[in-house]
């Protein structure tokens, strides 16, 4: 999964370094990601999985590193698996 | 107090303001004009020591500088664009045929190079980073501007067409962030002259759709927006009259705004909601002037 993260992120992060050099735990918006490219990410992420972000999860901590990220998206998976 | 649409017709009773048939489109009476030129005053002078320029904004901008400021990608549901005929006279023929018939006039009414002013700030950015880069003390101004936003209420202190009054500073990550507090604590000075309860809380500015629930959630995170509420129609839901924010190097990159340093500026601004002060006024001190508590009659009229 975090493969695929990443290329998202290469994609809607506009990161000013390459997300190769971002580790899994990294603090995301210390790398340089705005507001608005999070959400252009989350958009991303909900075509890729084929999945829809509660408004509970659309915060900033559900972006704050590919780990995050990936707790997040496992998390909304499994309930809507379960739903 | 939770009776909007009797406070509204309270206000057109007492000639304060004058219907329009739009739902958030009123004539002003003089009075009210009065309270808001004298709260204006008020206003300016708690600022005056700092303040290197004032400007006043027609109510439209460049509409490249509307595209520049992002406000399409945050706030289109409350957008206003100017359009105007660009048709011959076949074209006008049409139209005022569709006028006649009342069916839809619109065709050929064009895109203009103005776009209505959606917050009184906006025209300012492209002026500062025109000059090039800012001074070493930065930049501190007072503005207004009419400004107007789609959203029809009945409630009085939601119109479309509004006044803010501003101060806007420009320069480091530090100036901008001093000048936010110490304009939450003058803005709390300011009520309490004028004897108008209030609360200061964090706040969201009202982005579109889902993506917006997460910009919103993202800038109470950081703090970025602050309000100063008072119950003008609702005690359950007091309205912001003021509000203090800190837009990081957002505008100084958008308009590039440079500092001495070259790096991207940094600006905060206070806005006051012209509209709304004077409406917390009538509602908290009645709709008599003259019978205001002396201490409020003494700020505004000195």
């Amino acid at each position: 999964m975090n493969s695929t993260i990443r290329d998202l992120l290469t994609k809607h992060g506009r990161l000013p370094v390459s997300v190769d050099t971002i580790a899994d735990d990294a603090d995301l918006y210390e790398a340089g990601l705005s507001s608005f490219a999070s959400v252009q990410l989350m958009l991303g992420l909900e075509e890729a999985f084929d999945i829809e972000f509660p408004e509970t999860l659309l915060n900033r901590k559900s972006f704050s590193s590919i780990n995050a990220i990936a707790a997040s998206v496992s998390q909304i998976t499994e309930t809507q698996q379960v739903a | 107090m939770d009776k909007q649409v009797s406070f509204l017709d309270q206000l057109f009773d007492q000639g304060i303001l004058h219907d329009s048939g739009v739902d958030g489109l009123y004539a002003r009476s003089d009075l009210f004009e009065e309270v808001i030129t004298r709260f204006e005053a008020l206003a300016k002078s708690f600022g005056k020591d700092e303040t290197s320029e004032a400007m006043v904004f027609p109510p439209g901008m460049p509409i490249k500088d509307f595209e520049t400021s992002g406000y399409m990608k945050n706030f289109p549901h409350l957008a206003g664009t100017v359009h105007a005929f660009c048709g011959n006279d076949h074209d006008h023929a049409g139209l005022l045929q569709c006028l006649e018939v009342g069916e839809d006039w619109s065709e050929n009414q064009k895109p203009t190079d103005v776009a209505l002013t959606p917050a009184a700030c906006y025209p300012l950015y492209p002026i500062l980073a025109r000059r090039g880069a800012l001074p070493a003390e930065g930049a501190y101004v007072a503005l207004q501007s009419y400004c107007f936003r789609h959203e029809p209420s009945r409630d009085p202190a939601r119109m479309q067409m509004f006044r803010q009054r501003e101060f806007v500073r420009a320069g480091s990550a530090d100036q901008a962030i001093a000048f936010r507090e110490t304009w939450k604590q003058r803005g709390q000075d300011i009520m309490k002259l004028l004897e108008l309860p209030c609360t200061v809380d964090v706040a969201n500015d009202p982005f579109f759709g889902r993506a917006g629930k997460m910009m919103g959630s993202s800038q109470r995170e950081q703090e970025l927006k602050f309000e100063l509420l008072v119950p003008v129609n609702s005690a359950a839901n007091p309205t912001a009259c003021m509000s203090f924010n800190y837009h990081m190097d957002n505008f100084g990159k958008a308009w590039d705004i440079r500092q001495q340093d070259g790096s991207h500026a940094h600006t905060a601004c206070v806005g006051f909601g012209l509209e709304r002060i004077a409406l917390a006024l009538f509602r908290h001190h009645g709709m008599d002037v003259e019978s205001w508590p002396a201490g409020v009659r003494k700020a505004l009229w000195g």
